[in-house]
Order: C-alpha cells, then structure tokens, then sequence
C-alpha cells in the first residue's frame, strides 16, 4: 500500500510518469488485434444465446447429487413424455437442467410432473421456464434501442459538459469495451442471458463513467496552455492520466472485489444463475472499461486534438522554446532530480504553473 | 464558499434525515423489510403479451380492462401479495403477474383463458359413447325459491335430437369438422356436420372466437359431448357475479350462484322463460368459453328476479372454476405468453442467501482494501459506506410500501455494484485531497480545496450513471428495470452521502489536533505524501 502511495506521489509530481499517450501506436495496435479477433469469434462460433432469446422451455430439477446417470435419466423421462430434450446439463453439482424446444403450457406440466415422478421430487421444487419465441426478440431490441438513445443523450451531455473530440473519444472507447466483451463471451461460450444482457449495458455506464473522471483531469490540466509554450496537448493529458493513475487502480480494484465476491459466492453456493451471468460480463467489462479510459479513450482524444489548428500552433511554440531554451527536456521525461525542493522546480511542475502562479499571489 | 461550509450543519441535517428515515421505515404496524421478488422468495411470474393483429392498434382502454380482469382472476387465487403490472405502451404493452410462494402449476393456463362467454340454447346433443352419460346434467334455478331442484336431474342417455335430424349417411370433408364450428342461420350442411363430428377424435381449436349472433356445434371441454346452438342469448358481460358456495339446505353438492347485471336479468327471464317450456334437451341452455362447452345445466323454472343457482354434482373445485369463468368471462384482447418462470421458494431463498453473502463479502473486501490504504481517511470512507447502505435499505423498505418496489435477484445486483460507484466518490475525494496536500497545502486548505475539485468530477461521473439508470429503466422490461431502479436509487444516495456526510465528517477530522500530527496512520501525512518539511508552505 505505502508503495502504491509512494507511486502515486511521484506521478503526481511527475518524477515518474509513463508516457500512455505518447505509446499510443501500441495500445492502439493491442486494442486492434483484439477487437480484430472479437469480430473474428463472433463470426466463426457466434453467440451462445440463453434460452430467454431463442424461445424453449427450461426444467431445473433440484437433487442431491447430480451425475451422468441423472443425465441419461433425465432424457429417458423427457423422451417417454413424448418431448425431445435440446440440452441437458449438470448444473452445480446438484441440479439437472433440462431444455427442450417450445412447449405448451400443458405440455409443461406434463413434463414436469413426470420429472417429479423419475426423480422422486416435489413438483413445486422444479423451477419451470417457459419462454415464447418471439420474446428474445422483444428484449434484444429493447436493449438495442435502449442503447441507442442512451449514446446519444451521452453523446450530448459530453459536448455541453467537456467538448466534442472527448464525446467522441469516449464513445469509441465504449464501443470498444461492448465489442471486446462481446468477444470474449463468444471466444468462452459463455451463455448470454438477459442478466449478462444487463451486464453489458451496465458496462456501458461504468466506462463512461471511468472516462469522464479522467476527462475531467484532463480538462483541469489542459486550461490555459495555450497562454504559454511550456507544454503539448498531449504532455498535458499524459500528465493527466499519470495523476489520476492512482486513482484508476483503487477505483477498479474497489468496483471489481464486489464483483468478484458475486462471482465466487455466486458459484460456491449457486451454481449457475443470474447472479454469476451478470457479475461475469461486469467483470470483464470492468477491467476492459479501466483499460480503455486510460489506454485508449486519452491518446485518443489527444490523437483529434493535436489536429487543431490551435494545438498544432501551441506544439510549435513549445518545439521552438525547447530547442532555444535550457530548461525543459525533449520528451515528458522528467528531468529535474528528484531531491530537488519541489515548489522551486520549474520541470516537472511546469504544467501547472498557472495554478502555482496563482495560489503564490494569493496568498 | 468554503469560508461558510458548516460541517456541523450538514451532518445535522443528514442525520436528523437519516433519524427521519429509520422512524418511517419502524412505524409500527407496517412491514419493515424490503419487498422482495419472486426470485428471491419463490413464486410465479407471468409475462404476457396482447396479441393484436397487423394494422390493429390497442388501446390504453383495452389494454386496462384487459388488466383488471386478469388482477381478478389473480385475486381469485387467493394468495396474497400477488401482482399484475402493466410495462410499456400500446401495441408493445406487457401485462407481467406475479404470484408469491408456491402456486399451482394451472395457474398460467387460467391466466391465459381469454375467454368469450355465451350462453346459448341447446339445439340437440350427442353423448357419443353410452358410458360418458354417466355424469348427470346440472340444472340450473332461481336461487329465491328456497325449494331449489335437487341436482342430477340427469338428461335421458342416448342422443334426443330435435334439430332436424341428422341423416348419418353424408359425408362431410374432414376440415369442416374442426370445432367449434360456426354457421350464420344453422341451415345448410349445419346438421350433417353435427352428425359427422366426432368429438373424441377431432381437437378443439384452442382460443377460437365464439361470434354470439351466429349458430354453432362444439364439444364439452373433455371431448365426451358434441352440441349444436342456437344463438346466445346472453353473453358474458350480463353477468355481474358469479360465486361458489354450498347450499344453504346442506343437500347436494357445490354449487354457483349467479348474479344477471339489470339487462342481463331481463334477457335471462325471457331466455328462461322459454326453455323451461321446452322438452329436453332443449331447456338446457350451454355456457361457452371460447367456443367450448364448458357445462349445459338444465333450465327448471322461468327466473325472473335475475339471481339463479346453477347446481349439480360438482365438486368445490369445479364449482370454483365454473364461478371464475362466470365472473371474470371476455377478456377484450388475446394474450401470448411471452416467459413462464416458476422459481421454488427454496430456490428463492437460496439466491437471497446468496446474494446478501456476496454483498456482505464483496463490502468486506472492500472496507479492508480502504482501511489499508486510507487509513483514517479509510475509516471515514467506511461510515460513509455503512451509512449509505443503512440509507439504501431504508430506502427499499419505504419505497416497497410507497410505490410497491420489489427487490429482485438483479436489483440485489445492482446494488453490489453500487458498492463500487458510491466507494469510488470517496476515492476521487481523497486522491484530491492528497493532490492539494502535495502541492504543499496545510491540510484544512486541502480538504477544502479538494471538495471543490472533486465536486464536479463526483457529479458529472453520477450523471451519467443515473442517466444510463434512467434509460435503461425507461426502456425495458422485468429485471433490466429492477436492475436500473436500484443503480439509479444508489446513485442518489451516493450523491446524499458524499456531500451531506462524508465531506462534514472529513472536514471536523481535518481540524483535529490529531489529523494535522502529520502521523503515518491520518492517511495525508505530508511526509509520506512527499512533501519535505522545507517545501510544506507555513501560514
């Protein structure tokens, strides 16, 4: 802890500082080749979707130990009532899962007595799901829609509150959380079920939200840099990202130990349900969604800014003044020692400067 | 606007809040835990559709008659807490039932019984085989004369046809003979196809439209008996009750009481006026759902007062249903079932059991982490922690009374990852804290200072969450809702905590002796934050 308070302290200053936005060719290249096969998965294997969204009936019949032969027992009793089993599967240890295409109501009841009757368990214990075939449909394009207004509104909110490069950097960094999680439930064969549906839209709103705390740095450290020649665009925002560093990691590891207790509470004691569908897609999305706000949402960003007319003039004036003037290094690499008093150091503090200038004349 | 920040207020304020809150939640006579869902107690859940055809819009008039009726049905069964709950508008509406605890597994199919109720005059009838006549045809009285006909007065054996008679030779096609079958005047090839149908062997067409003004043949529901009809006489909206009870007398079985709304029981003394001068079969009159004969009692006298008994031998349950299917007829729309989900309560207890423990872990994990690398700061971050949970669950009660909340499986989600969200407030709010305090700020200046700067970043990041909560909750249905209503409920509470609690509490910590120690254990020790005594500003 005291180290990653010691960290913290010198990307602060900026004695150590990662240059996240000047490497952005390599993010964007890990970025890429996930993305790439993400796409790639989606296309060959697909989705494997839960029953919610292809229509079915689903039969979870609770005993004390599941094993093969509860298996070949369970299709036994589902073919002898006149059904064919889709799928029968082993859930947790102690639960047989039994889909089968659409049935009627009656049908359902038929069959699940007669489970009751094979494995000699009460009617009531069988969790019976009936899903029509049209309501995957509904809950996809109710998703889609929701979406769709959400990025918009988002889209909005952004523009007013930041400026319009960040909207965009921070809704391509959200595409690029969706996809690669949608990747890798594709890649795993995980089921997507209406509750990793809710996953994925909640992801959503945790990379925006990851994004707009360092956005918000960003903004702070980029006012009035146009007044000088100390520092780039770039330089600013990298500076940015190195001092909310720290908090990125305590964010995510606070956002993600929930998350992981679900998980293993969720498969200790349950097995397969709702809870781990959902904990499982946030996981991914959680840790994917940090790494896109740092990694990827900033360079790129800085990537559209640095086009403006404004910026190309303020990287001249600073190229200009680093090549006239012994003060300032070539890159963001420190250059004062780090025993030096801080409030005197003019190099590592410069991009600041106003504020220091600032607070000193206030007081 | 630091200079007036009272902390001492702001604490006052959120805890005479909190205080408020408790007091609601713990009146007496009230529940005073969260409503849960049916994923978490067991239960029934019923997502229904309308189904309306291409180019028919649904109206908000149908759409809630159509949800008062079914609320009956579900109130029929008796179990308490149940619900019926419209989401969406229009064409796109769902009608979601909830049914607690343990139901019977017939519940969907009552539900879905979109029923079209007629009563019609019996033309002829058809027992088929001599044995399914063994069960006596109920007959229908007037329920105010005390000597009300005993039951079982059974219908002769063979089949006593009054129609003109069949001719059993003709052939009719096959497709012809799917009932219900319907014809504008019950001439023609009506009879033949009376004749031609065997109701043992063809299966009902389930829910068929019964047009009242038209003739028709159809089976009782378990295929033993085929009837031809006239016209109906009444229809299911004449009926204003319809009750099952035993007789006062104690003779007999179960029996339905009926009710005729002041029209209904006009057209039903003249309908009954009629028949009870007729032979039998045709004074029995046939009681229709959807095309399907549901009973065909016998008509004993003319009753005129609108309130007749219909008795016979049945047992409580089939009285019941007979009463329900009376009561609660025509529904406007036909409805699909779009999910079935029947969770044991066993089931339900397991996942709350489950979720509370991984709520209570992942929080566990979550104070230590904060603990460890906060410090004193950490013990505020927990407070607040606790204090927004206190506040969630107060809140979950009160709504749960107030605007019928229920706590599902995803809801319970939601809050766990809430955890995260509200923790993160603090987190921004120390790092700058920390921030100012490497600048070389004395700690009260940093404290101060790094509210402002953390204010705006706390809200515009709570903004977007609450607007991926509202969206979501606007724009979906059964568990997304649930999942949204608490994110976006903890959202708010967040937002409460941080800026009532959390910043009073820091800011009084702040002027303590001890905090401005510089020891390791405050958590903004300057030294430890890097600043050497030489550059600390003295003011």
């Amino acid at each position: 802890m005291a180290s990653l308070s010691q960290l913290g302290n010198s990307l602060y200053r900026g004695d150590v500082s990662y240059n996240i936005v000047g490497r952005r060719k390599a993010w964007y290249l890990v970025s890429a080749i996930l993305i790439v096969l993400s796409i790639a998965t989606l296309g060959v294997r697909g989705l494997n979707l839960g029953i919610e969204f292809k229509g079915g009936a689903e039969f979870s019949v609770p005993l004390t130990v599941a094993n093969d032969q509860s298996v070949s027992q369970a299709r036994e009793t589902v073919l002898a009532a006149g059904e064919t089993p889709s799928t029968v599967t082993i859930i947790g240890g102690d639960t047989i899962r039994i889909q089968t295409p659409a049935l009627s109501t009656e049908a359902s009841n038929a069959l699940s007595a007669a489970l009751a009757e094979s494995f000699a368990v009460e009617e009531a214990n069988i969790k019976v799901q009936l899903v029509g075939p049209s309501w995957g449909d509904e809950v996809t394009k109710n998703a889609l829609r929701a979406l769709l207004v959400f990025l918009v509104l988002v889209a909005v909110f952004l523009s007013v509150y930041f400026e319009w490069q960040m909207a965009i950097a921070a809704l391509a960094a959200l595409a690029h959380d969706v996809l690669i999680t949608v990747g890798i439930y594709a890649l795993s064969g995980f089921e997507v079920t209406p509750a990793s549906v809710i996953g994925f839209l909640t992801i959503l709103g945790y990379s925006l939200y990851d994004t707009v705390v360092v956005f918000d740095k960003v903004k702070e450290n980029t006012k009035g840099i146009h007044g000088g020649s100390r520092t780039t665009y770039s330089e600013a925002a990298n500076l940015a990202l190195n001092q909310t560093l720290v908090r990125s990691i305590n964010t995510s590891i606070v956002a993600l130990l929930p998350v992981l207790s679900i998980l293993v509470v969720g498969v200790s004691l349950l097995g397969v349900g709702t809870l781990n569908d959902l904990a499982l897609a946030l996981f991914v999305g959680m840790l994917v969604g940090t790494y896109s706000s740092l990694f990827v949402a900033t360079p790129f960003l800085c990537q559209m800014k640095e086009r403006t007319a404004e910026n190309i003039a303020l990287a001249k004036r600073v190229q200009a003044r680093r090549k006239g003037g012994d003060t300032a290094g070539d890159d963001l690499k420190p250059v004062v020692s780090i025993g030096a008093p801080i409030v005197a150091s003019a190099g590592p503090r410069q991009q600041r400067v106003k504020k220091t200038r600032s607070r000193r004349s206030g007081k | 606007m630091a200079q007036h920040y009272r902390p001492g207020r702001s604490l006052l304020i959120f805890t005479v809040g909190l205080i408020g809150l408790m007091i609601w939640t713990f009146l007496p006579g009230e529940r005073h835990t969260p409503k849960l869902g049916l994923d978490l107690r067991g239960g029934t859940q019923v997502i229904l559709s309308p189904s309306v055809a291409a180019g028919e819009t649904l109206t908000q008039d149908q759409l809630n008659q159509t949800v008062a009726i079914i609320r009956q049905r579900v109130d029929g069964f008796g179990v308490a807490e149940s619900e019926v709950t419209i989401q969406g508008t229009g064409n796109g509406a769902k009608i979601i039932v909830t049914i607690p605890g343990e139901t019977s597994r017939t519940v969907v199919d009552q539900l879905k019984t979109t029923a079209q109720l007629n009563f019609r005059p019996v033309l002829a009838i058809d027992f088929g085989s001599p044995q399914a006549s063994a069960s006596p045809t109920p007959s229908v009285s007037d329920s105010a004369s005390p000597s009300a006909s005993p039951s079982g007065s059974a219908t002769p054996a063979t089949s006593t046809s009054t129609t003109p008679s069949p001719t059993p030779s003709v052939s009719v096609a096959p497709e012809l003979l799917v009932p219900p079958i319907q014809s504008p005047d019950g001439a023609g090839d009506f009879a033949d196809r009376f004749a031609a149908l065997n109701c043992a062997e063809s299966d009902i067409l389930n829910g068929s439209t019964d047009d009242p003004a038209q003739y028709l043949i159809s089976c009782e529901k378990d295929g033993s008996v085929k009837y031809a009809l006239a016209p109906a006489d009444l229809v299911g909206t004449d009926i204003e009750s319809a009750t099952a009870g035993l007789p006062q007398q104690g003779a007999g079985g179960w029996q339905v009481d009926l009710q005729m709304t002041t029209d209904g029981a006009k057209k039903f003394a003249d309908s009954t006026t009629k028949l009870s001068a007729l032979e039998s079969p045709n004074d029995q009159f046939a009681i229709v759902l959807d095309g399907v004969v549901i009973s065909a009692p016998s008509v004993n006298e003319p009753i005129l007062g609108g309130s007749a008994v219909i008795s016979g031998s049945f047992t409580a349950d089939e009285a019941r249903a007979l009463a329900q299917v009376l009561k609660y007829g025509a529904l406007p729309v036909a409805l699909d079932v779009d999910e079935v989900q029947q969770i044991s309560p066993t089931l339900g207890n397991d996942q709350l059991r489950a979720g509370l423990i991984a709520g209570g872990f992942g929080l566990l994990l979550v104070v230590i982490y904060l603990l460890l690398y906060y410090r004193a700061l950490g013990v505020i971050a927990v407070i607040s922690l606790v204090a927004a949970a206190i506040m969630t669950y107060l809140v979950f009660v009160i709504l749960g009374r107030g605007i019928g909340f229920t706590l599902t499986l995803s809801g319970v989600a939601g809050a766990i990852v809430a955890i995260g969200i509200t923790a993160d407030s603090f987190i921004i709010y120390f790092e700058r804290i920390r921030d100012e305090i490497r600048e070389g700020k004395r700690l009260r200046v940093a404290i101060d200072q790094g509210w402002i700067r953390a204010r705006r970043t706390i809200l515009a990041a709570d903004f977007v969450s609450l607007l991926s909560a509202a969206i979501l909750y606007y724009l979906s249905v059964g568990s997304v809702r649930g999942f949204a209503f608490t994110l976006g409920l903890i959202t708010f509470v967040d937002i409460a905590v941080a800026f009532l609690f959390t910043r009073s509490l820091v800011t009084k910590l702040g002027n303590s002796k001890w905090m401005n120690s510089g020891s390791a254990w405050t958590g903004v020790s300057p030294t430890r934050l890097g600043v050497t005594s030489s550059t600390s500003e003295v003011n």
